[in-house]
């Protein structure tokens, strides 16, 4: 088993109510820690993708997935490592910026080739898309201004094509 | 042909082979209990949900066929909670059937809603809550097939009332015949890999210091003959855990009992000391490890489980087998007798010798009975064992007198041993055997239950008395929660706190002889036979005897917990540096 602290699963779960609630069930009552969640439906309306990003410190990961296996609604595990495996994170906040640093805060923007996607009066709401790394530090950036709000929406993951 | 989801609830019953049903009707559920009265289904009524379950579980047990429930929605489901969570730890097949509010009133707190399928999702294999009557066959179906594959377990299905209701148009649907089952996630896989069974045979045949584990698993997996076979080829000595009890008989020379917490000295120092356990349906659990770092820490691990999760959770396996123990034993055997064709094992006498060493040292003893004293409750169950017949079914509550039972019965065949053993609910014993009772009418069975379970759950002699189940309760009444009270005396000073009960009151003579059963006092040692012979004679009602048993006797051996084995405490007479 890796030593790696997070490790991202992808599941594949059925389209029934009540899924979430048994997967996050699951790892509340085992304590399992639960990094980041996403989740949404697929081109196939009978089943969703739940990507986990599981804190391996609280449990073995071995466990997280065996236990998650034995889910009737859980389809399938597929555990995604760092080097095979594309992941994006989505950010959105809104900043409050300083008279005077109008200018520092769009060259910031565009390094990062992020969004603006609201102006106003001292204020700015902007999106990024990106690793998480480059996420985590685009919100170090916009840290040293006034974050009012941020919101972000977990890791998303996929497979390299390997050839 | 047009049908209601009502009368396709039982339909779909009856179809799965369902005779038996125990249950409480009440509002939600009501619909269902019209048609049952055309249906081929016996209907047990109950007079507490929860006592529903525990028969349910009484009759899995002794039957093998699941135990079904059928109770209202709300507190009746509440009530069920503590069964669900029982029969999920001790891997019991169960069908719970709950009634839910109308769909349209589901959300708005109607009256006698709560959220069942919420609820019960940490203690069920799986649950389902449905939303159109045509979904009622399939569903119970699907109910069946998951509580009695792969790993069994309890299923419940909640179902809104208008959808059983003949009268309500959305109960109403074109009937059809499940067939198969649309669950993608649930593919239980039976199949012994034969790499692993290989790598099995070679370890066993390394070894010099080997023990048999044997786990409740080898019961469900119906393989206790595999089970004989195996340890007889091998000649290797079995452990049986507290849910494997008469999975191996006690009266065969390789039987060494029962491990763990109030396990015998020797099977608790067999497996601790041993190089190869050979784990079969088993799952480590913390009442046989012990302090896990601890817990035979010279032995290689073959694990054998249904339940994959089950592999390196608590102790890690150098070989895990997946899939049906007993394909497994089977697969197992073939390879060993291939592989004893060239290989041998090392010389195993001197542990042989150990093991036979240990058993003459270190019986299960009690101190012999002193005037004055109250009944001893080792004595009472060795009089119940050597006066009942050899497959007797014997149903436990929790505590001293499950460890007692466990300890001093013979268990010679399968499916004679009904207890509640991962969830440790007190109350289980007088459910329980009235279920198994029913699942098995021709076999005598005895509760061996203690003065504070069987205070939880009596008002079931009413049911039993009513439906005809002739059940016989021995109450081993020493008048305390009595193993808490050791733990008291032994952990906390003797600082006893809020475990004395009392042994008069309830008056159990009077008691059983108000809900129709007979009553029998023993008081004196000399009484103890012809009350249980009288008791074996009456089989028009159930009996119960109020064994007045000394409450200061302690069970031994014992290993405190989160000690290591190796800290086992024996019986005081026989001394305890070792």
């Amino acid at each position: 088993m890796s030593s790696v602290r997070f490790h991202t699963l992808v599941v594949r779960v059925e389209n029934k109510p009540g899924v979430l609630a048994r997967v996050s069930g699951l790892f509340a009552r085992r304590g399992f820690n639960i990094e980041s969640l996403a989740v949404a439906p697929t081109d196939n309306d009978l089943f969703s993708r739940i990507t986990i990003v599981v804190d391996a410190e609280s449990a073995p990961l071995e466990q997280v997935v065996k236990q998650l296996n034995k889910l009737i609604n859980v389809v399938e595990i597929q555990e995604l490592s760092p080097e095979d495996s594309i992941s994006r994170e989505l950010i959105l906040a809104t900043v409050n910026v300083e008279e005077g640093r109008e200018d520092q805060i769009m060259r910031e923007i565009e390094s990062f080739e992020a969004n603006v996607l609201s102006v106003g009066d001292q204020k700015i709401v902007v999106s990024l898309s990106g690793t998480p790394e480059i996420v985590n530090d685009f919100e170090v950036v916009l840290e040293t201004y006034e974050i009012v709000e941020v919101q972000r929406t977990g890791i998303i993951a996929l497979s390299t094509i390997t050839s | 042909m047009q049908t209601n989801g009502g009368k396709a609830l039982m339909k779909n019953l009856e179809a799965q082979g369902v005779e038996l049903v125990f249950g409480l009707p009440g509002g939600a559920i009501l619909p269902a209990y019209d048609p049952l009265i055309e249906s081929s289904i016996r209907h047990v009524l109950v007079r507490h949900e929860q006592g529903a379950g525990h028969m349910a579980e009484g009759y899995a047990h002794a039957t093998g066929r699941p135990g079904v429930a059928l109770v209202t929605s709300g507190p009746a489901a509440t009530n069920m909670v503590t069964p669900l969570a029982d029969a999920m730890l001790d891997s019991v097949p169960m069908v719970c059937i709950t009634g839910q509010v109308a769909s349209g009133a589901i959300g708005s707190d109607a009256f006698q809603e709560c959220d069942t399928t919420g609820i019960t999702m940490a203690v069920t294999k799986h649950n389902f809550l449905v939303t159109d009557a045509e979904q009622i066959p399939q569903v119970i179906h699907d109910a069946f097939y998951i509580a009695t594959t792969g790993r069994p377990g309890p299923v419940l299905v909640d179902i809104p009332k208008d959808l059983i209701d003949a009268n309500n148009p959305v109960s109403q649907f074109e009937d059809y015949e499940p067939s198969g089952h649309d669950l993608p996630g649930y593919k239980p896989e039976t199949e012994p890999n034969p790499q692993e069974i290989q790598d099995a045979a070679k370890l066993i045949f390394q070894s010099e210091r080997p023990i048999i584990y044997s786990g409740g698993g080898i019961l469900k997996a119906r393989a206790a003959e595999q089970l004989k076979d195996l340890a007889e080829l091998l000649d290797i000595h079995v452990v049986t855990t507290l849910m494997n009890r008469g999975g191996f008989p006690d009266n065969h020379p390789l039987a060494l009992g029962m491990p763990g917490m109030h396990g015998n000295y020797t099977a608790i120092t067999a497996i601790q000391q041993s190089d190869l356990l050979i784990t079969l349906g088993a799952r480590f659990d913390d009442r046989v490890t012990g302090k896990v770092d601890a817990f035979a820490p010279d032995a290689k691990v073959i694990h054998a489980d249904i339940d994959p999760a089950e592999f390196n959770k608590v102790r890690s396996a150098d070989v895990s087998i997946q899939g049906d123990v007993g394909r497994t034993i089977t697969e197992l055997i073939k390879a060993i007798k291939q592989m004893g064709e060239t290989e041998s094992h090392p010389d195993r006498s001197a542990w042989k010798s150990q093991i036979s060493g240990w058993n003459e040292k270190f019986p299960l003893v009690y101190d012999d009975w002193q005037a004055g004293e109250g009944l001893k409750p080792q004595h009472v169950i060795e009089q119940l064992r050597d006066n009942t017949p050899d497959d007797t079914i014997v149903a436990s509550g929790v505590g001293q007198h499950q460890m007692w039972a466990s300890q001093f019965w013979s268990f010679n065949h399968p499916y004679t041993w009904i207890n509640s053993g991962g969830l440790g609910t007190m109350g289980y014993a007088v459910p329980a055997a009235i279920g198994a009772k029913a699942g098995k009418p021709d076999r005598m069975v005895w509760a061996i239950d203690g003065d504070g379970c069987f205070q939880m759950t009596n008002q079931e002699l009413v049911t039993a008395r009513l439906e005809n189940f002739p059940v016989k309760i021995a109450v081993l009444n020493n008048g305390y929660l009595g193993m808490v009270r050791q733990w008291q005396e032994l952990f906390y000073d003797k600082r006893y706190s809020e475990v004395h009960l009392q042994s008069d009151l309830p008056d159990y003579k009077m008691l059983a002889e108000s809900m129709g059963c007979v009553g029998i006092r023993v008081e004196s040692p000399e009484e103890v036979k012809p009350a249980i012979e009288q008791a074996n004679e009456i089989n028009d009602r159930p009996v119960v005897i109020d064994f007045r048993t000394e409450s200061s006797e302690n069970i031994y051996p014992m290993v405190p917990a989160g000690k290591s084995n190796s800290e086992v405490i024996v019986h005081p007479s026989q001394g305890n540096e070792k």
